[in-house]
């Protein structure tokens, strides 16, 4: 007879959405981003960008602007160490190809850097940057992704030392920044096995991140000779190894410090500022700033990796999913950042999603003389939906089954497991994994009630306006198995408080709140009792950063087993303190209890300080993760399109997320909420204009359009509680997922609505109004 | 020049280049709830209250604001007292990032000093010029529903 299993008990910190624990700070206005710190004789950086999209530069004459009086520094590829590396944030070795300089003696698209200067004031910088004159020798240019590995294509990266620093295919003299691949089964096979085939091409645009604080990185020496760089960063650690290397400093010499961020969605997974900027201090021995200006935000920081995506698929009348052929062609503009790894997620948090014997996919991403690709939320998944997430609606409808009950048939399940995740990780082989819980059929349910699936699909209606519902499947990770880790640290005060030190960095995710949420819970303390200090390479233990929907679930962990370690030793002064064996102590609001007995925890920090056998109560734990266990979603999306004007609204859309336990609900909440409007803004109005030289035409947020209060749609989010076995209190993730279902759910439901597929993002009236000209012929 | 004004309600004397935008004057002087986020007037991160009515600073030479009322996010409450409007929002969750939410809290003022009853749409026009990446504005609109409220209350 199996035991009855004692009831849980229930959770007193973690599961509750408990208010920020920088609430205060933020609304009173005095939370302390990277430029509201005040310092003496603060100079300002200043970039000149290259006016043409492929230039050598002959020479390059700095000379008036230095004699601008207030102009202390200018610095081009002439006085700087050369140093290949890469500005992509990742762990060492990079995956990414070390392809960038500080500054070069070749500019590889308008708005490439050529050089900065330091000035008394952002005017006298702007200034001095005019009066440097540079003799350019104009190359041919790159733009089609498609020319860019044909014979004859201007070569982008001719430099001797641009190279991989891990085993990877990479040939920068045909313009190839990454390949990958994976094989399981035989598609052709697979195809032949069909009822029906699909081959289609599916087109996504270059978006930029537009976090409202642009990038911004002030740099100064302490009192030690030390450089100190505050940075609007998500990766504080790799800031401080890539910035070291770069400019030939021991680590030791380097402090970077990650204050209040004004948001990152992934472009402040990049190092591209702080070298400069520290580059800049170590020459004049003055603090500096740069603070880039919206245009810059733009064009010269990160942007979505643009895709051309064949997928050939074969169906079987029954619903059965025979094969998936993914072909993608990415383009990552000057510099290979993230190219190879976005490149997989594109495939390996995809196509691990479908029931499916034979999978193929293969991709290459490209150099072009455009602006440069980066991490962005999504990661390459968000592409990839675009091809998966419009072509299962195609299948569906073909075979004449419920979209809803095709997922049903054919998503992934908890105790399953696919062979894509052992075939394709992030630049290197994949690791095997069992999904340990998938909440999806549940997603399913609930968001198709709440949107009125059963009773709107299929319903247009009469008049011009036409009414379509859509939905879409998704998955994501949560961490890099095998590579990412995040530690913890956590000492107790007198008064019974704690200070919780993380690596982990919150870039207004709210992780600093999630992670005091973790401990408290450990500790048996109210949020209140735990003072969380985060990204301080000085003060803090490592953390790999903010990125791969990694915080809860990895730093989250390292948390609570630092917690635990604090816990128990606790109790073993408790044990002492209170003459009671610590097997018999448990810690419950705020005291170590055994029967009658108890002494509150303050009480046993004092002990532990004052009286006996003192030591200080503190503890540390790093972690990583064997897995990645996927969060799941399914989104819904009711659309109105007019068929007179092309325009097309988003009326209603549902985001059902399963992110295992969330950790404080109305952040999980917010998180969705955001990747959703973004994702819709995305798949809608946001969009890169180049002219025939490259340059973009619409930097600003006039022309490029994010959807602000006016143009939201009716979003409800739906968690569906899940417990992954791995997580902290059964936590994955929840940050990227969500921006990965608007483009396909508003395809799908546009289709519905008016009997077009598109293909080719974003769905603008004029694309609209197109296919429905192209479907009446 | 000189630029007398009141800032949340205290007289200050500043020296100012004429050329000035208010934005650069604010924070210079230590009010850096007022952020900076694209000097183009387009996204609201940069929006105090001048003479109570919402504006873009960085657009308004503050040579233009000579003798005039300007209220920053310092000025609607401290940690011991907040506002209605900044309580509303840590407990709905609207921040996150908290880059654009000094604006925002202003805007929102701005609109329930004028209307403490607003509909959803005129919520969602009062914000318009508030630009956020974060929270897709669902629990912004939320907070200030629930503030309008709650001030509703405070005036009975």
């Amino acid at each position: 007879m199996t035991p009855v299993a004692k009831s849980k008990p229930s959770l007193q910190v973690v599961g509750k959405s408990r208010k920020k624990v920088d609430g205060p700070a933020l609304v009173t206005g005095r939370g302390q981003f990277t430029a509201d710190l005040e310092l003496r004789d603060l100079l300002h950086a200043k970039i000149l960008s290259s006016p043409h999209a492929h230039a050598r530069i002959r020479d390059i004459d700095s000379s008036q602007a230095m004699k601008l009086p207030g102009v202390h520094a200018v610095l081009t590829w002439k006085d700087l160490p050369r140093k290949a590396h890469t500005t992509a944030g990742q762990g060492a070795p990079e995956p990414s190809p070390y392809d960038s300089f500080l500054l070069d003696n070749k500019v590889r698209y308008v708005g490439d850097r050529v050089a900065v200067v330091a000035a008394e004031s952002p005017d006298l910088a702007l200034k001095a940057l005019s009066l440097i004159e540079v003799d350019y020798e104009v190359l041919p240019p790159l733009f089609d992704p498609g020319e860019a590995m044909k014979p004859g294509a201007p070569v982008i990266h001719d430099e001797k030392e641009a190279h991989a620093v891990i085993p990877v295919p990479y040939d920068p003299n045909r313009n190839l920044a990454a390949r990958a691949s994976l094989l399981v089964g035989n598609v052709e096979k697979g195809l032949r096995e069909a009822d029906f085939i699909f081959d289609n091409i599916y087109e996504t645009q270059y978006a930029a991140h537009t976090s409202i604080e642009p990038h911004v990185a002030l740099s100064f020496l302490d009192e030690h000779d030390r450089l100190v760089i505050r940075t609007s960063t998500q990766v504080p650690f790799h800031v401080r190894r890539i910035v070291a290397r770069i400019l030939d400093i021991p680590v030791s010499r380097v402090r970077v410090i990650k204050p209040r961020i004004g948001g990152g969605f992934g472009g402040k997974q990049e190092v591209f500022l702080e070298g400069l900027c520290a580059a800049l201090t170590l020459k004049t021995r003055r603090p500096v700033q740069i603070f880039f200006t919206r245009e810059e935000e733009f064009v010269s920081s990160r942007t979505r990796h643009p895709q051309i995506i064949r997928l050939r698929s074969g169906v079987r009348k029954n619903g059965d999913i025979t094969s998936l052929d993914l072909r993608v062609l990415m383009n990552t503009g000057a510099y290979g950042s993230h190219a190879l790894t976005v490149l997989c997620n594109t495939g390996s948090k995809t196509l691990p999603l479908y029931h499916c014997p034979n999978v193929s996919f293969n991709g290459d991403t490209v150099y072009t003389n455009l602006p440069v690709g980066g991490a962005y939320r999504g990661y390459g998944a968000t592409q990839g939906y675009v091809a998966t997430g419009i072509q299962m609606d195609e299948m569906a409808c073909a075979i004449g089954m419920d979209p809803v009950e095709f997922y049903r048939r054919n998503h992934i399940r908890a105790g399953e497991t696919s062979p894509v995740f052992q075939a394709l990780g992030e630049g290197k082989e994949g690791v095997e994994m069992i999904i340990g819980s998938c909440g999806l059929d549940e997603c399913l349910d609930r968001g198709a009630r709440a949107i009125g699936w059963k009773k709107k699909r299929g319903r247009p209606g009469k008049g011009p306006v036409k009414r379509g519902l859509g939905m879409v499947c998704l998955m994501q990770g949560s961490s890099i198995p095998e590579i990412d880790m995040g530690a913890a640290s956590i000492k107790l005060n007198e008064d019974g408080s704690f200070n919780l030190l993380v690596g982990a960095t919150d870039l207004g995710t709210g992780s600093d709140t999630v992670l005091g949420q973790i401990a408290a819970e450990v500790l048996a303390v109210p949020l209140d009792k735990i003072i969380v200090y985060s990204s301080d390479t000085d003060m803090t233990p490592f953390d790999v950063g903010a990125y791969a929907s990694s915080t809860t679930y990895l730093s989250g962990m390292a948390v609570k087993k630092a917690a635990e370690k604090v816990k128990d030793q606790i109790l073993e002064a408790a044990a002492s303190l209170l003459g009671v064996s610590k097997e018999k102590l448990r810690l419950e609001k705020g005291h170590a209890v055994s029967g009658r007995r108890k002494a509150s925890i303050s009480r046993i920090a004092h002990y532990t300080l004052y009286e006996a056998d003192q030591f200080q109560v503190m503890a540390n734990a790093s972690h990583i993760s064997h897995k990645s266990p996927p969060p799941f979603s399914a989104h819904f999306a009711e659309v109105l399109v007019d068929t007179l004007t092309g325009k097309v609204q988003v009326s209603q859309y549902i985001a059902a997320v399963d992110c295992g336990t969330a950790v404080n609900p109305a952040l999980a909440e917010g998180q969705t909420e955001g990747a959703v409007l973004n994702g819709i803004s995305y798949a809608l109005t946001e969009e890169y204009i180049f002219d025939s030289r490259g340059r973009m035409l619409n930097p600003n947020f006039n022309h490029y359009k994010i959807f602000c209060t006016r143009d939201l749609p009716d979003i409800k989010t739906i968690l569906v509680p899940t417990h992954e076995p791995t997580g902290p209190y059964g936590a994955k993730s929840v940050s990227e997922i969500s921006i990965n279902g608007p483009i396909p759910a508003i395809s799908n439901a546009i289709c519905d609505a008016v009997g077009i597929r598109l293909r080719r993002t974003p769905f603008t009236p004029d694309r609209v109004l197109q296919a429905l000209e192209n479907k009446a012929l | 020049m000189e630029l007398k004004l009141f800032v949340n309600d205290r007289q200050k004397v500043f020296t100012i280049d004429p050329g000035e935008h208010l934005l650069d004057v604010l924070r210079r002087e230590g009010y850096n709830s007022v952020k900076e986020g694209c000097r183009e007037g387009t996204c609201g991160a940069c929006v105090v209250l001048l003479d109570g009515r919402p504006v873009n600073s960085c657009l308004v030479p503050a040579a233009r604001c000579q003798g005039r009322n300007v209220t920053t996010a310092e000025g609607l409450g401290d940690p011991d007292h907040l506002h209605p409007l900044q309580e509303a929002f840590i407990e709905s969750g609207a921040v996150q990032c908290g880059y654009c939410t000094p604006g925002m809290l202003l805007s929102s003022k701005a609109l329930l000093d004028d209307n403490p009853d607003p509909t959803d749409g005129e919520i969602r026009q009062a914000l318009d010029g508030n630009l956020c990446r974060c929270t897709g504005y669902v629990k912004i609109l939320e907070a200030v529903k629930k503030a309008a409220e709650k001030m509703r209350e405070n005036r009975k």
